[in-house]
């Protein structure tokens, strides 16, 4: 059966919205955050995948990044310190007809939330999960973060921090049932939004880490990797993501990695030095959690009237001379 | 049979009936005695009795055998008549080993002439010491006046199972059948509900060890008792209150119960995760308690609202999560099965210590709605009353039960379903345009909430001050704004409600107000003191905040108003305890900054619920210390 024309053109006038439509208030963020480079793949995101603003949340915690929802125009969840994740759970666990994206930050999700992190990903629900890394604490004003160099000078470590950086990439793949992990910089958005789209596409705790440069308060620290395309190492593979010609002809330290190999991806997560980019690890047959419920019977009041029935009736001391009597 | 001695005189077997009696059955942790004291509890409420049953658990797994912290097993108080509380000391003891019944003994739980039932194999036994602590013991109580039988449960349990460690708990059983008249039809019933897992060999076992003691008890024990049962004419339910609690989530119709294992709360989900997947429910274990909370509050903001249950030290690692439901008005029911606190506490044991926690947790201004359950019944209905509440209103209620009430069991009316417990669906219709997400009523505070997939109602939910719309506003009408409306809804609430009702006459020269689970020993010390001639009355509060219209005026018909709690205040005996100083229970504290009212305070916090003795003597005390009441004051005018 064919639809007329004009509802198919109605359909489409519903189904079709520009990128205003996934706009929300005007970003705050400093001239220069990466923030705004991920705001902007997602918004494209949305836009080309047709997302229904009504139907899409972006749960975050608390931090620059974590602004990220009021940015967008869809149902936004910004929450409290480190807590994105176990919220964003919660949502999907009773609402598989949304898309869920949760937006945290290195302070967020590596430290005072790394509990959440590591059992996220051991959970595995469909969560597209983006980690804007800049290294440090932004919103309280330069502090060190479990993801800066060792050496940096903060606000809390003035003689330089003692800590070598925790490798978020090399946490999360070594958590079982990880399910794909993916990098992307900044400073290169074509291949922000393509990791973002593979991770969208996972059915599954897809975690993306976006490395990127804060201008306010670690202004030049990854200037090396932006100057010099050789320091980023593009990860390449037919099921891995592909670069336009012209970002292809200038980032040619290429390497090949299928994404299902996950001891090379743990190889290539330890390496910080050049910047390892794309897909590291992807296994789309780890089951997600929230199915492990699916199955379970609609819930109708006459439904929740029976099991509650039968429960009482476990329990029940009939009055004497009663027909019923305890089940046994 | 190996009395020591008997003050039955008479040869033949002579039914004593009484009133009511207070059972305990101990032993060491894992033999069992746990399970033989509430099946003994729940056949007596199958034939009808009155019940209350109390837990007493040591705070380890496996503490050290024969010792005297190591003592579990259950009290079981069996009366004619319903039953509101574990009652006084003990009357009958069942002891496993003589280590435990001299840890009961010390604390002065056991009646002076209280009648003991002690397995003697330890006279017996190999290792010399063992067998000298028992002599030791048994010749102490025999001194004391304890009326003492040694009973030789493990030789006779030998002849039916291997390992009559743990079968001695279903010969007990059946002792005590017989020593209380019960129907033994019921309790093999009960054996078949309470072994229902488990395999028909297994079942057969536990029936064999039950009726070879009834029959032993029949044979070899010269007393035997009935308390007469009136029977209830409509079906009761029997379960604890943590099994109540787990209904009434089912009964309320939430989703979603989001826990992280605490004692003594988690044997609520313990029988959630068994039944809920039945009607559709998913219990999460989180991996944190902050988790735990902020996955039920991710579910309610979804729609689903959720509900997450704790404990005292989970309850303080999800204030953070609780200030942020309330801040963004999300509905959610928490509940706090209260434990020995600060910190770890006593995690086995009973306490009203966080009330303040509940109703002034979390930093700032967070309004939230506080509720105590008092009975096993209400902590079944208390949970559905707690979820519409919090739907109604989109705020945070906490619900308070205890300890006590989570292993205790007490028949209470089967519920007739309503379905009007359950939730509503959830709303996908499409927002009016224009319309503001806080679109706060001027007069309640009251606002619809938006939520996911409802066409127009897109906006970003925050834990910032915010205004109408849901924009981040610091500036400061916005803020005081959102404060205003949050807290108007308390107010709200509060018109709702019904005032307390009253245990007792409207006037009279003592009031005694309480809360939660010792409600049950203080109704039972006043009718005993009312009896007596006394002019007290007690009322019970099931809010706590917002507190119930009407207790103003209710304080006005009595010379001196007090509090009975479990949570600490100051002694004035103690010396250095004065009026500019002492520390006052938390609901006394309450009621003095809201009515200014002198009311004062009783408590008692050793981790055991209240006897209704002590609360009895405290009552008298407290009356004989008034002056006398003046005479008609209108005549002196």
């Amino acid at each position: 059966m064919t639809i007329p024309a004009h509802e198919q053109l109605l359909q489409m006038y519903e189904e079709e919205h520009d990128l205003e439509h996934y706009q929300g208030c005007i970003p705050r963020w400093c001239t220069g955050c990466g923030d705004n480079a991920i705001l902007t793949a997602v918004q494209k995101l949305c836009r080309s995948e047709r997302l229904r603003p009504e139907k899409t949340v972006f749960v975050s915690g608390i931090g620059c990044s974590s602004r990220f929802p009021h940015y967008m125009k869809a149902y936004g969840f910004h929450g409290i310190h480190g807590r994105a994740l176990p919220v964003a759970e919660g949502v999907r666990m009773v609402r598989p007809d949304l898309k869920v994206f949760v937006n945290t930050g290195d302070g967020d999700c590596c430290s005072i939330g790394a509990a959440h992190w590591i059992h996220a990903v051991r959970y595995n629900m469909d969560l597209t999960v983006m980690l804007h890394d800049n290294h440090v604490y932004g919103l309280t004003k330069k502090q060190a973060s479990p993801t800066s160099p060792r050496g940096l000078k903060s606000n809390t470590t003035p003689r330089g921090s003692f800590l070598d950086a925790l490798n978020p990439l090399s946490v999360t793949l070594g958590v079982q049932n990880v399910s794909f992990v993916a990098q992307a910089v900044d400073w290169i958005p074509e291949l922000v939004y393509e990791v973002i789209r593979a991770a969208y596409h996972h059915k599954g705790f897809s975690f993306v880490r976006i490395i990127q440069r804060c201008p306010e308060w670690l202004p030049g620290l990854l200037d090396p990797w932006v100057k010099e395309p050789q320091k980023i190492r593009i990860l390449q593979h037919e099921k891995g993501i592909r670069l336009s010609a012209g970002l292809a002809s200038v980032y040619t330290n290429v390497m090949p990695h299928d994404p299902a190999d996950i001891d090379e991806a743990r190889e290539i997560a330890s390496c910080v030095d050049p910047i390892p980019v794309g897909i590291l690890y992807h296994n789309p047959t780890i089951p997600c959690y929230e199915d492990c419920f699916a199955g379970k019977p609609m819930r109708t009041p006459e439904m929740i009237q029976a099991g509650l029935e039968a429960e009482f009736d476990k329990f029940t001391v009939w009055p004497e001379g009663s027909e019923r009597l305890a089940p046994v | 049979m190996q009395t020591v001695e008997t003050q039955l005189t008479s040869p033949s077997k002579g039914v004593v009936t009484l009133k009511e009696h207070v059972i305990e059955v101990i032993s060491d942790s894992g033999e069992g005695a746990q399970r033989c004291g509430q099946s003994l509890g729940s056949i007596a409420a199958r034939m009808g009795n009155g019940v209350w049953t109390v837990e007493i658990i040591p705070a380890e797994i496996q503490p050290p055998a024969r010792s005297i912290e190591g003592a579990s097993g259950n009290r079981v108080r069996i009366g004619s008549w319903r039953v509101a509380n574990g009652g006084d000391e003990t009357d009958l003891v069942v002891a496993f080993n003589e280590q435990v019944l001299l840890g009961r003994v010390r604390s002065g739980e056991l009646r002076p002439d209280c009648q003991i039932l002690l397995e003697s194999m330890w006279g017996e036994h190999p290792d010399e010491a063992v067998a000298a602590s028992y002599r030791e013991v048994v010749e102490e109580l025999k001194a004391a006046g304890y009326r003492l039988y040694e009973v030789p449960f493990e030789k006779e349990c030998r002849h039916l199972t291997i390992d009559p460690r743990r079968g001695k708990n279903m010969f007990v059983l059946g002792v005590l059948c017989n020593l209380y008249s019960m129907n033994l039809d019921l309790a093999r019933e009960q054996i078949r509900l309470a072994f229902r897992k488990k395999p028909d060999r297994v079942i057969q076992s536990n029936l064999d060890l039950l009726e070879a003691g009834h029959a032993w008890a029949e044979g070899n024990l010269d007393f035997q008792y009935r308390i007469p049962a009136v029977r209830a004419t409509e079906p009761q339910i029997v379960v604890n209150g943590n099994a109540a609690l787990a209904l009434g989530v089912l009964a309320s119709g939430m989703e979603v119960c989001a826990m992280y294992p605490i004692t003594p709360a988690t044997s609520a989900s313990h029988y959630l995760s068994e039944v809920f997947p039945n009607v559709g429910g998913v219990v999460h274990q989180a991996e944190d308690e902050i988790a735990a909370c902020a996955f039920a509050i991710g579910a309610s903001y979804a729609g689903k609202c959720a509900i997450t249950i704790t404990s005292g030290p989970g309850f303080s690692l999800k204030q953070e999560g609780i200030g942020l439901a309330v801040m963004a008005e999300i509905p959610l029911v928490v509940v706090n099965v209260q434990r020995g606190g600060p910190s770890t506490g006593l995690p086995t044991k009973m306490e009203q210590g966080d009330l303040l926690t509940a109703i002034y947790g979390s930093h700032g201004d967070a309004p939230k709605v506080v509720m105590a359950a008092s009975t096993i019944e209400e902590c079944f209905h208390s949970v559905i009353t707690a979820r519409r509440i919090a739907e109604t209103f989109n705020m945070v209620v906490v619900l308070l039960t205890d300890a006590a009430l989570a292993t205790s069991q007490q028949p209470f009316p089967r519920p007739a379903f309503d379905p009007a417990w359950l939730c509503p669906p959830v709303d996908q219709s499409a927002v009016p345009a224009g319309a503001d997400p806080y679109d706060w009523d001027p007069e309640t505070g009251m606002a619809p909430r938006f939520v996911p997939g409802q066409p127009g109602g897109m906006h970003t939910l925050t834990g910032l001050a915010h205004d109408r719309r849901s924009r981040v506003a610091y500036d400061p009408a916005a803020n005081e704004e959102g404060l205003l409306h949050r807290s108007l809804k308390l107010a709200a609430l509060q018109k709702t409600l019904k005032p307390p009702v009253l245990h007792g006459d409207p006037e009279g020269d003592l009031l005694v107000l309480g809360w939660g689970s010792t409600r049950g020993a203080i109704e039972e010390a006043v009718d005993r003191v009312r009896a007596d001639g006394l002019r007290v009355s007690s009322a019970n509060l099931t809010f706590l905040q917002p507190l119930q219209p009407g207790l103003g005026e209710m304080m006005k018909g009595f010379r001196k108003v007090m509090t009975i709690e479990s949570n600490w205040s100051d002694r004035p005996s103690n010396s250095i305890i004065n009026a500019d100083n002492r520390r006052y229970s938390a609901l006394a504290m309450m009621l003095r900054s809201r009515y200014l009212v002198d009311v004062d305070c009783w408590s008692e916090v050793k981790g055991q619920p209240l006897k209704p003795a002590s609360v009895h003597r405290l009552l008298c005390d407290t009356v004989k210390s008034m002056a006398p009441a003046a005479a008609p004051r209108k005549a002196r005018r």
